[in-house]
């Protein structure tokens, strides 16, 4: 078996039982006893066991390249109609820093066409070097020719950490890159550090609808690749003294094909503000009593340029669209401030917005569980409270 | 046409809850579920068979008491269930997850589609059901909202995304996976209960599979997890009632230094 508790050592302490997320782990006779049905080989236990007791072995697979022959931080600048998106600047920043550690460059990837303009903003914002690769079958995203593109240059210019923003597109694509490069990818990363004695990426991210964190690493495979939420990591500024290579790359047609076609691309108007890039969300639920209340929500969302959410239960009384459910079953969010109005709190709704920097909660049931997580509490009737914080609002920024 | 729908069962996230005096996850009596997401995946399966026959298949990966898993989705309209569980499948990471559900899949080999949940309540990777695609090399929508129109060559879709959403067109056999928006999942039928009960489940081994051994599991997997610790949790802070003008106030004094 690949895990076992070294019996001499274990001292039944229990401190790996309190480590165990999956409940796996029993003391019998004073020893750990691991029940393999449950256990996960997670590892958790590992580093809680202060003696050293319990072993899992990992046979390495032989990679498939040399490690050392691995070098520099990528991001992936994900473009939406010939846009670098704000995500794309957020994992700029993060990678100058992690390249300082490993004393590497930061490369930045674009793919598209007629991307001149951007490939500049991209050295400005943090790349010392630019990858481009510009077709028209490249103009907007697909599966199948974005991955070949992507998993050919890894191929040949071997980066050690390759960065994606945790979006519609990077969740798609990189998921097939490192199936297809066969290396380990680490999705929503909400950290990210080098370890220092290893100069190995940690990655961390929240699971269980972010009960727990996990740090994950993987040692023997190249690139080191990550999904990073939105809004986690400042963006860079642009500074345009700076200076940066520009690599272009030309792919035969077999490459950029897709057996997918991209027929249209629709933009719903309700969503002025992309809710996974908004700084300022307003959600309202079903204590907005019905969708001619939404408005409310509408009215302070504008003032504050925020966008606007909205509860699992308000979505399905039709309120609202799909596309704006924060939640579990929705979107996971991350905001700046995050105002809930008439939202109870039910713990599928909390995992999807407990990440934001401020919560403020309105609500008339001094008790609902939204008060827990709530910075700011308003108790009270919101059909008052939001008219006058849209107003105080309006005169404060003087919008 | 023919379907296969890949499900995963997991701890119902209401009931994961943090004992704060050991600062650890309580998972004592916490109850088993199909990941919701694959549950619009499995309405989807069971939908597009009404219209147009064949045979659905449910397939996990996962400790023999996923077998619950693969019954309820039976009892949902699906004809047959396949439990992969072996111990060489513990602690596979998505790449290990995807390759051994591959594996299964290249042994099922009729099929048409394959649906799966965009991503599962516990992991909330998203990656699986793509990495599944890549390992097939077949197409894949991710986030499908809406099926305009399919039939056995090829299906129109709606692709969620940030903005609104895209239509692609795929050819089939190819992989989707689906949002909430797709569909409202049925309750099981009582003749559907039934059949869940007599079903006879297959159960896959590593041995069943074409797969590199060293590919499987803890062993085939690329990451690995070093730590994992429950973050502080949240708090509820300042706490304001009274005077609604008051109240108003004081919000914007606090939320007004952050906003630029």
């Amino acid at each position: 078996m690949p895990i076992q508790i070294i019996i001499e050592k274990c001292t039944g302490c229990s401190l790996c039982l309190k480590a165990c997320p999956f409940d796996a782990i029993r003391i019998m006779d004073k020893k750990a006893l691991i029940d393999l049905n449950k256990c996960n080989l997670c590892g958790a236990c590992v580093p809680s066991c202060k003696f050293k007791a319990i072993l899992i072995e990992k046979q390495a697979g032989a990679p498939a390249a040399n490690i050392a022959d691995y070098k520099g931080v990528w991001v992936f600048a994900e473009q939406k109609k010939g846009k670098v998106q704000p995500v794309v600047f957020e994992l700029l920043g993060k990678a100058r820093q992690l390249a300082a550690d490993l004393e590497t460059h930061v490369s930045a990837v674009l793919l598209g066409e007629r991307l001149e303009e951007e490939i500049q903003e991209l050295i400005w914002r943090g790349a010392d070097c630019v990858y481009v690769v510009e077709d028209r079958r490249l103009a907007n995203y697909q599966d199948e020719p974005y991955t070949n593109v992507i998993v050919e240059l890894i191929k040949k210019y071997k980066p050690e950490i390759v960065l994606c923003g945790a979006t519609a597109i990077g969740r798609s694509l990189v998921s097939r890159v490192a199936i297809k490069i066969k290396t380990g990818l680490t999705a929503d990363c909400t950290g990210l550090d080098i370890e220092a004695q290893r100069k190995i990426l940690l990655q961390t991210r929240p699971a269980f609808g972010g009960n727990i964190m996990a740090t994950i690493i993987s040692p023997d495979y190249r690139p080191q690749m990550a999904t990073v939420r939105h809004k986690v990591f400042p963006e860079t500024v642009s500074d345009m003294k700076r200076k940066g290579k520009i690599i272009r790359e030309t792919f035969d047609g077999n490459l950029l094909t897709s057996r997918a076609r991209l027929l249209d691309i629709v933009e719903e108007i309700e969503s002025s503000v992309n809710l996974a890039e908004a700084d300022i969300i307003v959600s309202g639920g079903r204590g907005l009593g019905g969708p001619e209340n939404f408005k409310l929500v509408q009215d302070l969302a504008c003032v504050l340029g925020g966008a606007v959410g909205a509860s699992r239960a308000a979505v399905d009384a039709g309120w609202m669209s799909y596309s704006h459910q924060v939640g579990q079953t929705g979107r996971t969010v991350a905001p700046k401030i995050y105002i809930a109005c008439g939202i109870s709190g039910q713990i599928q709704h909390l995992v999807g917005m407990q990440s934001a920097k401020i919560i403020v909660a309105i609500n008339k049931d001094p008790d609902a569980p939204i008060f827990k997580v709530a910075t700011y509490g308003a108790v009270g009737d919101l059909f008052a409270i939001l008219p006058a914080l849209t107003k105080r609002f309006k005169e404060a920024l003087k919008r | 046409m023919e379907i296969i729908v890949c499900i995963k069962q997991v701890p119902e996230t209401t009931e994961v809850k943090i004992n704060p005096e050991t600062n650890t996850l309580v998972r004592e009596g916490v109850k088993s579920i199909i990941n919701p997401f694959d549950m619009y995946a499995i309405e989807e399966g069971v939908r597009l068979k009404e219209r147009f026959g064949g045979k659905i298949t449910v397939l996990t990966m996962g400790p023999p008491q996923a077998e619950a898993a693969l019954r309820e989705a039976i009892s949902l309209g699906i004809d047959e269930g396949i439990l992969l569980s072996d111990r060489a499948f513990a602690g596979s990471d998505t790449w290990a997850t995807s390759y051994t559900l591959a594996a299964a899949i290249r042994k099922i080999a009729r099929f048409d589609l394959i649906i799966c949940g965009k991503q599962a309540s516990d992991g909330d990777t998203a990656q699986v059901g793509p990495g599944i695609a890549a390992h097939l090399d077949l197409p894949q929508v991710t986030y499908v909202k809406k099926v305009e129109e399919i039939n056995d060559k090829s299906g129109r879709l709606e692709r969620m995304t940030e903005e609104g959403y895209e239509v692609i067109e795929v050819p089939l056999p190819a992989l989707f996976t689906v949002v909430k928006e797709l569909n409202s999942p049925r309750l099981p039928s009582l003749k559907g209960l039934m059949r869940a009960k007599q079903a006879k489940i297959q159960h896959w081994t590593h041995k069943d599979l074409e797969v590199d051994f060293a590919a499987l599991g803890l062993n085939g997997s690329p990451t690995q997890v070093v730590k994992i610790f429950t973050p502080p949790p949240r708090t509820g802070g300042q706490k304001f009632s009274g005077d609604t003008q008051e109240v108003a106030e004081k919000l914007v004094d606090l939320l007004r230094p952050e906003i630029i």
